[in-house]
């Protein structure tokens, strides 16, 4: 028994959503200033229990704690903290339609907004969606994945004492018994949403009936494209390209943006990928509590099965297994643990495990003759997340990154995070952003007052 | 005789009729993307609404099963058997409650199985997908 967590209903979602609508008023007059100051404080609340909060996350999803302590918790805390300075600076705008005729342009919270988060990053991804949204003045009714609710109740534990009653609101529980009457609610002005697409569609549905707007964040299979001049030198940057490569264990692969499609130029092709294969093979699988370990089990036993179902499908299809496929067996208290083996396979893009997102440390290899031809193929997917490119030319990478059909092409590195870029789909990935200050627009209404100065009738009646 | 592109164990059957009892009617949808993506969704009929971006795969025991047109291109090549594993599942698919989740295992078709199927016109799904005004 690790923990026990409340199993909320639709009651429990209206209380939330009362204790919202209490509040609103109040934290939308709260002054900016205010507000990101109460950010700030929360952002040292979190910086000042990193260990704690990192050894929560860990136990509770299974991701490498060396990855909690660096990432995950450190990047939450960064969040509150770029989005209270991004509140101050904020402004609204005025236009001069005629010497007498002035639009100005404010931006005012929405209101109670939803917020429903995925399990893959059960802090992280909080943090990306409650401080733009309380940033900007709005009350917050969130729910946690129900298999990671941990974190988040204990960060609850930490900063409920600094936010007013009613402003920040958890609901715990399951999808259909929280998530649904939470995302049908008419008393939620917008909702956000990180998962699958057909639970995406069922929220969209539930939007249309009450004329809110959304943001989804629904996953993808993501290119990560290796130019043959990358092994021009036996260097530094060759190290960093090869890490690259491997960079699809990040997390044991559930990750939206999940580097789960290599494609590596012809010529390159054989030596490039039996390097970076055994490196793949040299990642350490473990207790993640243990602060080497470099990939921790998968979040579920339902979710090792799937991995091993698509492993089987790529065998199944002719797809060649150069490292892993299967599921790791550590032995001793870890062996019943959900451990799978990083697995690369080589073969075609069109087959199911490069156009299905497995959400494990599964990579799917496969070749291409050129620049075009990259482009082709990394596009070739429903999806449009995220890509990578590396290469020393930067026409190879600009060419490429431009081209490239998805919301974020890291260009030279892959999976870095910051604020101050912004994040979403293109495609099935979904629509609008998380991170950067771009998105607190997605919280906020604009108001328009339109203003005469002129003392004299326009002479119509 | 066409080849079934859905099957559900006994298990799966059974806990299908289980969650008809106490929800009533079903409907399944294939989904993709993160998460708990690449997974059947069992939701009320009436909580989900499919349109003509969606296939229909079989129906079982009287609940429709889809997927959608983007991912039926690939998943057509394969009979989907649909089976239950313990361990939940944060998922908004009714049957993550009880701490268990529908899963698809794929078999490729064979090629006679996918001549049969290639030979049935239309195929699900092209009709939506290709037919225009």
């Amino acid at each position: 028994m690790l923990c026990e967590i409340a199993r909320s209903d639709a009651d429990d979602v209206e209380r939330a959503l009362d204790a919202a609508h209490a509040a609103r008023k109040g934290w939308a007059r709260t002054s900016p200033a205010d507000r990101a100051a109460i950010l700030n404080r929360i952002a040292d609340r979190i910086t000042a229990n990193v260990v704690l909060l990192a050894r929560v996350e860990t136990r509770d999803n299974g991701k490498p704690i060396r990855e909690t302590l660096n990432a995950d918790i450190p990047l939450a805390a960064d969040h509150f903290r770029y989005f209270a300075g991004c509140i101050r600076a904020e402004e609204g705008s005025i236009g001069e339609i005629d010497h007498d005729t002035i639009a100005y342009h404010f931006k005012e919270p929405m209101g109670v907004v939803g917020q429903i988060i995925p399990w893959n990053f059960p802090l992280l991804m909080a943090a990306w969606k409650m401080a733009p949204a309380l940033a900007a003045g709005n009350c917050v009714v969130i729910k946690p994945a129900s298999d990671t609710p941990m974190s988040l109740a204990v960060l609850m534990d930490l900063i409920g004492d600094l936010l007013p009653p009613g402003v920040l609101n958890v609901v715990f529980g399951h999808g259909s018994e929280v998530g649904t009457p939470l995302a049908r609610s008419p008393r939620i002005a917008k909702i956000s949403f990180t998962g699958e697409t057909t639970t995406g569609r069922q929220i969209m549905q539930y939007a249309a009936e009450t004329i809110i707007p959304q943001t989804m964040e629904l996953g993808g299979k993501s290119p990560n494209i290796f130019f043959a001049d990358v092994m021009d030198h036996e260097d530094d940057f060759l190290d960093k390209a090869m890490e690259g490569f491997a960079l699809f264990a990040f997390n044991k692969g559930e990750v939206c943006t999940c580097p789960s499609r290599a494609l590596v130029q012809d010529s390159i092709f054989d030596e490039f990928v039996e390097r970076a294969v055994a490196r793949v093979a040299k990642i350490k699988v473990g207790d993640p509590l243990d602060p080497t370990t470099q990939m921790g089990p998968q979040c579920s036993a339902g979710q090792l099965e799937k991995i091993l179902g698509y492993v089987d499908i790529g065998r199944q299809e002719g797809a060649k297994c150069l490292t892993g496929g299967a599921r790791a067996q550590l032995g001793g208290r870890l062996d019943k643990g959900f451990f799978m083996q990083p697995t690369v396979f080589s073969g075609d893009n069109s087959m199911r495990i490069f156009q299905e997102e497995i959400f494990g440390p599964v990579l799917s290899v496969t070749r291409f003759k050129d620049l075009d031809d990259a482009i082709a193929i990394g596009n070739d997917t429903v999806y449009g997340l995220g890509a990578g490119v590396w290469s020393r030319s930067v026409h190879n990478t600009y060419r490429v990154g431009r081209a490239i059909e998805a919301g974020r092409v890291w260009t030279n590195c892959y999976h870095q995070y910051p604020a101050h870029a912004a994040f979403g789909g293109y495609k099935l990935s979904g629509f609008g952003r998380e991170t950067h200050k771009m998105i607190l627009e997605h919280y906020q209404q604009t108001k328009n007052l339109l203003v005469s100065y002129d003392t004299h009738a326009a002479g119509l009646f | 005789m066409l080849p079934d592109r859905v099957v559900f164990t006994d298990r799966a059957l059974e806990l299908l009729r289980q969650l008809r009892a106490q929800h009533g009617e079903l409907i399944f949808h294939l989904s993709g993307g993160c998460c708990e993506g690449s997974a059947p969704m069992c939701f009320r009929a009436a909580d989900f609404r499919v349109g003509q971006q969606d296939v229909l795969l079989g129906v079982i025991d009287g609940c429709p099963f889809h997927v959608a047109v983007a991912h039926f291109r690939y998943v057509a090549r394969c009979q989907l058997c649909i089976d239950v594993v313990d361990g939940g599942g944060d998922s908004f698919s009714l049957e993550a409650v009880d701490g268990v989740r529908f899963i698809a295992r794929s078999r490729l078709f064979d090629d006679a199985e996918a001549a049969a199927l290639a030979a049935a016109e239309p195929a699900p799904g092209q009709r939506q997908a290709t037919t225009s005004p």
